[in-house]
């Protein structure tokens, strides 16, 4: 293996790397600054698991993690803190990912599934499963499916109506984000009327829901988000190589030889899938999507959000942001609140500075 | 005119791209119609046409990117639709008008950009990918900019580095969709310039839609007219830049002298005609 910086026009801050038949190149800020989000997550989900209601020493979490701790502090790390953690912690990086993999893709910043209505139509599944579980008809069978699959059905269903009808001999970012918005205000306008319906104690569920929660997450959740991640990861991962092209627009694109539909359509369903996957297991958190590829992409620098960085940091504010709502907040919000008390003066900035373009 | 329309112009070398009795529509608009055209090997070809008249509509067509409503593109004798896009790219480069480049990229990154049909997930970066780049880069001039963000750039300096991607991804032939769109005159000269040293000195066959008409005659080794999506004339420059063609596809009344610099022939519009 040889690893050399060479004096060649371009290749300032990076690393070439040859391994055989295999060739990258590496820019140094795409490597270090994951590798201390990644650090962070870890440190984040070490102190999430001795800190909250009863705190428990350090020493007490690594006997506890060995298998040598007492049974209270047992259930307390490993059956309540853990999978909580767990769960943030996928969810903020399958967030991530979904937000960096639209805002490439579209070209627009403002692309997220939050504004997009794919997490909205989640919420209307949700919801529905909620006030109108117990009753006949369509309300009924989304309430026998459970609130996580009402949500993941919803999630989907609004995901591949948003690729349909922005469809028009590929999918034009543009296009997409005007679809989605439409798609959005469908959806909200379907859960307020949901929410107008329903019983006083159902709509106080239905509404911590809608603002997504970590809250009394146990394995049940986290094992089939780690399954649905394990596929969806990789995938969007290998989508990056296409992505740095598609970037340029459709006709550029095609002239580097990119088979357009199908890479559009891989990008697109592959981050339908992953917000689906969060939203089921966690709710709408709001704005990680929106705002994480954004500050990832300031971080490593380059021209669009990176990847792996943006899901990492996803993890890194979700699990953050939950940690916060649990310790150093007088009453424990759910910890959507938190993620959207500061997504959306981060999202009036983006539209006040207006920096990125939409073409 | 019609002694103008054969379609196997200068008739040197084989014939790399032809667009064979093509019809090409939007929809249900009809822009090319029953059109022939024949690039052979190291020729430069420049498209004039007013405003409509389908040239850019031509160029995506032989470029793959728009399949056309009847009759076929053929790139060394293959249907351009039924060969895999990635082959195609290893051979033709195209550049869309005014590209723009995702904010942030540098000149580097963008040219690199160009090996993309050359990479695969494992190779993304080899030597030869490293030294087109590299070459690329030199032969362009930006050599000092290549850490610059494209969006830093001047016009000018911008469409060089677009051209430089094309340069870096190895093709023969390079469709250019109006290069000069949005440059002041200096850096029209200056780009037209590097296109025919890519014709010149590095033996590309090179296709140009251009606006300017004086420039297209300076430049042109064989220029091409469209009118309402037919082709109206084809030759050199002196053959088709007649006051009789000016008359019929611009209407435009105008006087033809030679070029005081080049010799090509030269426009002077005198009114429009009605």
């Amino acid at each position: 293996m040889s690893t050399t910086a060479p004096e060649r026009p371009g290749t300032r801050g990076r690393a070439v790397v040859r391994l055989g038949p295999a060739s990258g190149r590496l820019r140094w800020r795409q490597v270090l600054v994951p590798a201390t989000v990644a650090v962070a997550v870890v440190l984040l989900g070490a102190v999430g698991l001795g800190r909250g209601d009863f705190p428990i020493g350090v020493g007490d979490v690594l006997r506890t993690l060995v298998g040598l701790g007492e049974d209270r502090q047992r259930f307390i790390v490993l059956e309540l803190r853990a999978p909580r953690i767990v769960v943030g912690a996928l969810v903020g990086l399958a967030l991530g990912l979904a937000g960096a993999l639209f805002q490439t893709f579209a070209r627009n910043p403002l692309a997220s599934p939050d504004v997009l209505g794919i997490t909205q139509g989640a919420s209307v599944g949700a919801v529905a499963a909620i006030v109108l579980g117990g009753t006949s008809g369509v309300g009924g069978l989304l309430g026998g499916l459970g609130v996580p699959l009402a949500a993941l059905a919803g999630a989907l269903a609004t995901g591949l109506l948003l690729f349909v009808l922005a469809w028009r001999a590929g999918i034009d970012g543009y296009r997409l984000v005007l679809v989605g918005i439409a798609l959005w205000a469908v959806a909200s306008a379907l859960t307020d009327w949901l929410l107008t319906r329903a019983e006083v104690f159902d709509a106080t569920a239905a509404y911590v829901w809608i603002t997504g929660s970590l809250n009394a997450r146990t394995w049940d959740q986290a094992v089939p988000l780690a399954a649905s991640l394990a596929v969806l990861v990789p995938a969007a991962l290998a989508t990056s190589r296409s992505l740095g092209v598609l970037q340029f627009g459709d006709d550029t694109a095609r002239g580097l030889g990119v088979r357009l539909v199908r890479a559009q359509t891989g990008v697109v369903l592959i981050a339908v899938g992953l917000t689906a996957a969060a939203v089921a297991a966690a709710g709408p958190i709001a704005f990680v999507a929106l705002i994480v590829p954004q500050i990832a992409v300031r971080l490593t620098g380059g021209s669009r959000p990176p990847l792996l960085t943006s899901g990492l940091l996803g993890a890194a504010l979700v699990i953050g942001a939950d940690l916060l709502t649990r310790t150093v907040l007088p009453t424990a919000l759910p910890v959507g609140i938190l993620t959207a008390a500061v997504g959306a003066p981060y999202l009036l900035w983006l539209l006040v500075r207006g920096r990125r373009s939409t073409s | 005119m019609t002694s103008l329309l054969d379609p196997v112009a200068d008739g040197a070398g084989p014939v790399r791209l032809a667009a064979e009795s093509v019809s090409l529509a939007y929809d249900d608009r009809v822009v090319v119609r029953d059109l022939d055209l024949q690039l052979t090997e190291g020729s430069l070809t420049v498209i004039v046409g007013p405003n409509g008249c389908g040239k850019s509509t031509l160029l995506r067509a032989l470029g793959r990117l728009l399949r056309p409503a009847r009759g076929q593109v053929t790139l060394d004798g293959r249907a351009i639709q039924q060969t895999p896009t990635r082959e195609v790219a290893k051979v033709l480069g195209l550049l869309p008008q005014a590209p723009v480049a995702p904010e942030g990229l540098t000149v580097a990154d963008l040219v690199a950009r160009g090996r993309h049909p050359h990479q695969t997930w494992l190779r993304q970066w080899s030597r030869s990918d490293e030294s087109a780049v590299a070459e690329a880069l030199a032969w362009t001039d930006l050599t000092e900019l290549a850490d610059r963000p494209v969006d830093e750039l001047s016009g000018g300096q911008r469409q060089r580095a677009w051209i430089s991607m094309a340069l870096a991804q190895g093709t023969d032939l390079l469709l250019l969709d109006e290069p000069t769109t949005y440059l002041d005159l200096s850096h029209q000269i200056d780009v037209l310039d590097l296109v025919e040293r890519l014709h010149t000195e590095r033996g590309r066959t090179v296709v140009v839609v251009l606006h300017d008409l004086n420039l297209a005659a300076r430049y042109a080794q064989r220029l091409v007219a469209m009118k309402d999506g037919v082709l109206v004339a084809s030759g050199t420059p002196a053959e088709v830049l007649t006051e009789d063609l000016l008359a019929e596809v611009f209407e435009l009344e105008a006087r033809v002298v030679p070029d005081p610099v080049a010799g090509t022939p030269m426009v002077v519009p005198v009114r429009r005609l009605r």
